[in-house]
């Protein structure tokens, strides 16, 4: 980056033009047109990179987890509901689905304020499944660019064939499967599998799996890194949240410069530690050269950190010729800040902490009924034949528990007050609201200024812990 | 694509040339090319899809023969293919029967919103209690002229009512105005004295109104003695109402109250149930509603707050 900034420089205080034709031809750019082979080494970044791929496992395996003879993890939509083991949750506790995406999305800026593009290189699926479908390919039909261009141009034999279909086949079989994935946390897995089968699934089950299908095998087995490069928006949004404190990927030039080949397997004091292997850059999935300076197409895989390590171990040199450090660490600058004393990282913190036990808190305190009463608008009142006034409520109970419940009501707070056309327990079912009409009647004189508060109670029958009350308005003529 | 491997300094340019800065000819990426002509051939498909071309009258069908006003149609039909077997059970059970099945009950109710707002509300208001001082009777109180059973609000939206009270200006001396108007007055706070309920007993009131002055529902008059004024309770009011009747043909400017019949037809079925007679149609009956809407927006007065 310092190169090329350099060479800008120099174009406009001579004004050639030149320069700058010259410095664009500098950076390779590969739209597409390159296939990227990368070889795969093992290593501590590869390690931590199957690990991290790892959880994506959870997206395969959680729908098929049953709970009390119900799929434990469902998010029900036909029935508007959540089902996590236990608890359900309905639409009315939407805030608590709010405060979880803001705690990833916080989430992704400290991480990568901290790490760089920890998401990109670990955990996104982009990356996770590019790396199953190039594992299956390398595999196939060769782990470098020369095997795979000689593969590309063998002559069609039955060995090439059988490599060829092999790879699309399992290509297509994982991209279906991620559909079908998708589709079991919003329906009945088990049930989803045998409806695949019979055919009987139903139209949404078909448009995902046909969308996940294609996006899958096309972005995971052709587009690959070019769906980083041009098509995702974390990867532009991840880069400004960098500071000199982030730790990233990188190339320590002051100690690889002048990079030159090794002569007679000796390392030569004339030059710096960096022998030009270019091991890095082959094993690079979005195909970069980190040695030019933090780009946009790095990931922050670290897969060049155990690639340039190896190397290091062979050529007798200490390791970490490219490693994570700041941009302070690189340029020898002591104000290194601490983690705790970044502002960036105790503003995420807060309000990660305060997302977290924000979702903490409702989940703990989810009431397992939701009662309301709306009082009617028009007419705010009625005078009946004796003098009296009638007030109309509606009044709604919902059942958050997977048991019926029957609900008795009743009014207190308002002398004189009677509840009318109320005379039946209400039964309301798992799941659902039973709204009743209420009417209450009170003498015209219960208040002088035209309105009262009034408390509404329901009684569940069968379970007196989940009585609730609530507070509304009785409204009379002035 | 291949060029920019190349020093662009070797791509030859179009002559173009600002500042020293030189206009390449380097092609666009291909897969934008690409793009652009697909997103060409995405337009021939819709073309040749979907209504598009417009000629004089209407326009190019499309081979799909979608419309939007179809898929409104479409739309409307499944609703009303939910709505079909509810509608149907509707049509077969009684008021009595709807209002005891709190499925059914809501079904109505909730069906009969928009009905109720687009035939009787401009009167009756939107939640049964209409503008004040205008005259029409409120629903959602307890007070009815013809009964507030479920059957009785029925006949009333089959036939229509027109009660009738005679104007008594010519017939009245002004100080029996006076008094009668206090003694409604005083009716309504039960205390009514014995020289106006003798007055109201002389003078024929008694007739219409009954003995107690609570109102006959067959004839649909008044009760005088509840707080609920069927115009209103200012004594002026009350004086005029005296005066001119309601509904009398003779006096130009008597009130003018008329419940329209919303079903003929059905209330000619209805008299003739009361007598248990076969019904007898002479063809004419109107029917602005039919006998479901009827009954649903029966259910639905009666839900108000006074159904009886």
């Amino acid at each position: 980056m310092a190169d090329n900034s350099m060479a800008v420089q120099q174009a406009s205080t001579a004004n050639d033009s030149n320069a700058i034709y010259e410095e664009v031809a500098d950076w390779h750019i590969n739209t597409g047109e390159e296939k990227v082979v990368a070889k795969r080494l093992k290593g501590r970044f590869r390690l931590r990179k199957w690990m991290g791929m790892s959880v994506w496992s959870l997206f395969f395996l959680v729908p098929y987890l049953r709970w009390d003879g119900q799929q434990a993890i469902l998010f029900d939509i036909p029935d508007r509901q959540f089902r996590f083991f236990d608890l359900t949750v309905f639409p009315q506790d939407i805030w608590m689905l709010s405060l979880t995406l803001l705690f990833f999305a916080i989430l992704l800026a400290a991480v990568t304020s901290v790490a760089g593009r920890v998401f990109c290189g670990y955990f996104c699926f982009q990356t996770v499944w590019t790396d199953i479908y190039t594992f299956i390919e390398t595999k196939l039909e060769g782990d470098t660019p020369q095997k795979a261009h000689k593969f590309k141009q063998a002559p069609w034999t039955f060995d090439k064939t059988w490599r060829v279909l092999t790879k699309h086949s399992l290509w297509i079989a994982i991209a279906l499967l991620t559909g079908l994935s998708f589709c079991a946390w919003f329906t009945d897995a088990y049930q989803l599998w045998g409806d695949i089968f019979t055919l009987q699934a139903p139209m949404p089950v078909w448009v995902a799996l046909a969308t996940f299908g294609i996006f899958t095998y096309g972005f995971a087995g052709f587009m690959r890194e070019q769906v980083c490069f041009w098509l995702c928006p974390y990867a532009r949004l991840q880069g400004v949240m960098y500071d000199q404190d982030t730790v990233l990927p990188a190339y320590d030039a002051e100690r690889g410069e002048p990079r030159g080949k090794l002569k007679k397997g000796a390392v030569d004091g004339s030059k710096g530690s960096c022998i030009d292997c270019k091991v890095c850059v082959a094993v690079c999935p979005t195909g970069i050269d980190i040695r030019k300076g933090q780009q946009e197409g790095c990931i922050t895989c670290g897969l060049c950190i155990d690639a340039c390590d190896s190397i290091m171990d062979k050529t007798d040199q200490p390791r970490g010729l490219i490693r994570y450090a700041s941009y302070k660490e690189l340029h020898h600058d002591q104000n290194v800040l601490p983690m705790y004393r970044r502002p960036r990282v105790i503003i995420y913190s807060l309000i990660l902490l305060l997302a977290l036990s924000g979702i903490i808190y409702g989940f703990t305190t989810l009431s397992p009924t939701e009662f309301k009463v709306i009082h009617d608008r028009q007419p705010l009142y009625v005078r009946l034949s004796d003098g009296s006034i009638q007030n109309k409520y509606t009044l709604k109970l919902l059942n958050k528990t997977q048991q019926p419940i029957t609900v008795r009501y009743s009014v207190s707070g308002l002398e004189g007050a009677s509840l009318h056309g109320m005379e039946d327990e209400v039964i309301v079912e798992p799941g659902r609201v039973v709204p009743v009409t209420a009417l209450v009647r009170a003498p015209a004189d219960v208040t002088e200024d035209g309105l009262a508060p009034i408390t509404f109670e329901a009684r569940v029958l069968e379970q007196p812990q989940l009585d609730t009350t609530y507070n509304s308005m009785f409204m009379t003529p002035e | 694509m291949a060029d920019n491997k190349k020093n662009p300094n070797e791509v030859s340019d179009t002559g173009h040339e600002w500042d020293g800065i030189r206009e390449l000819e380097n092609p666009p990426p291909r897969w934008w090319t690409n793009a652009l002509y697909l997103s060409g051939l995405l337009v021939l498909v819709y073309f040749i899809l979907y209504p598009s071309l417009p000629l004089i009258n209407d326009s190019t069908e499309g081979l799909l023969g979608w419309t939007m006003i179809k898929e409104y149609k479409e739309n409307l039909a499944e609703v009303e293919a939910k709505r079909a077997p509810f509608e149907e059970k509707l049509a077969a059970m009684t008021v009595e029967e709807i209002l005891a099945d709190p499925d059914m009950r809501n079904y109505a109710v909730g069906s009969s919103k928009v009905l109720y707002g687009d035939n009787c509300a401009a009167c009756h208001g939107t939640g049964g209690v209409p503008a004040p001082g205008a005259g029409y009777p409120i629903l959602a109180d307890d007070n009815w002229l013809y009964g507030g059973d479920i059957n009785t609000i029925v006949e009333t939206l089959a036939k229509g009512r027109q009660g009738m009270m005679m104007a008594h200006k010519d017939t009245l001396k002004p100080e029996e105005v006076d008094s009668l108007v206090q003694f409604v007055i005083n009716a309504s706070e039960s205390k009514a004295t014995e020289a106006g309920w003798k007055l109201f007993n002389d003078k024929g009131c008694v007739g219409c109104h009954g003995a107690d002055a609570k109102g006959i529902h067959a004839l649909g008059s008044a009760n005088l003695t509840d707080q609920i004024w069927r115009f209103s309770g200012e004594p002026e009011e009350i004086r005029y109402t005296i005066l001119h009747g309601v509904n009398d043909p003779s006096d130009p400017q008597t009130r003018v109250a008329v419940m329209p019949a919303w079903n003929e037809k059905l209330a000619v079925k209805l008299e003739a149930l009361k007598w248990e007679e076969e019904p007898e149609y002479d063809g004419t009956e109107t029917q602005r509603l039919t006998e479901t809407e009827i009954k649903k927006l029966a259910v639905y007065v009666h839900q108000f707050g006074g159904g009886q």
